[in-house]
């Protein structure tokens, strides 16, 4: 089992590695991710959301949704940790 | 000069580094719309601000003694600030985060959308200060279970 499992790894591992070979350059403007909606962000930012900075103009504005959906799952990664360390504390006494 | 907290080492943390963190984390908050920062980093700055301040003067006398309980309803109040802002622009008739439809008197449209701005990164840096006082609290176990 150990063995299928290690020559698993390896020929996952060469398979991932020759997808990524032909993977567009970091920062590359013809690659398909540059060309679909960053153009609009880094063109219309500034005027359609009116804050200077690009980050934010994407963060508070364009992926509002995103940003409620990240500080939930704080929260409730909060929530949870404190559970845990709690009832750990209960169970120990 | 007050009495210290001890030795030099925690007068000078004390004296130097919290309030220093502290007004640093609320530029980073105010500021975020145009420099770099915002509410994460900013909440990640004040919750080291005041967990600074309990780890030196004890959790008892701590200037800013927030229990577990407490933190934890007021990260809930935070997220939940987020989302009033929200969906309210929803009921005033727009789409998600349409600042603006806030339900402001100000002239500027662009005013508007700083004081949008603003609000949901105040709701951020809440939550995810009060998130990491609740975790510092769970773990020194000051808590005396819910």
């Amino acid at each position: 089992m150990k063995k299928v499992s290690a020559l698993l790894m390896i020929v996952l591992a060469f398979m991932f590695f020759y997808t990524a070979s032909s993977l567009p350059q970091v920062g590359d403007v013809n690659s398909p991710a540059s060309q679909h909606v960053s153009p609009r962000y880094i063109e219309k930012g500034k005027k359609e959301t009116g804050s200077p900075n690009l980050v934010t103009a994407v963060l508070a504005d364009y992926r509002g949704y995103d940003t409620l959906g990240e500080t939930t799952v704080i929260f409730v990664a909060g929530i949870a940790t404190v559970m845990i360390l709690r009832g750990k504390r209960k169970g120990e006494d | 000069m007050k009495k210290g907290f001890g030795s030099i080492v925690l007068d000078a943390s004390f004296r130097v580094l919290v309030p220093f963190t502290l007004v640093y984390g609320v530029y980073v908050l105010v500021h975020g719309e145009y420099s770099p920062g915002g509410g994460f980093q900013a909440g990640a700055l004040l919750a080291v601000g005041i967990i600074l301040s309990r780890l030196i003067q004890g959790n008892e006398k701590a200037l800013f003694n927030i229990k577990g309980n407490v933190a934890l309803i007021l990260a809930g109040i935070g997220t939940a600030l987020y989302a009033l802002i929200g969906f309210s622009t929803i009921f005033l008739g727009g789409k998600f985060l349409e600042y603006g439809r806030l339900p402001f008197s100000v002239h500027d449209p662009a005013e508007l959308h700083a004081l949008g701005m603003l609000g949901i990164e105040i709701g951020v840096t809440l939550c995810v200060m009060m998130t990491i006082v609740a975790i510092f609290d769970a773990l020194t176990g000051e808590e005396e279970g819910i």
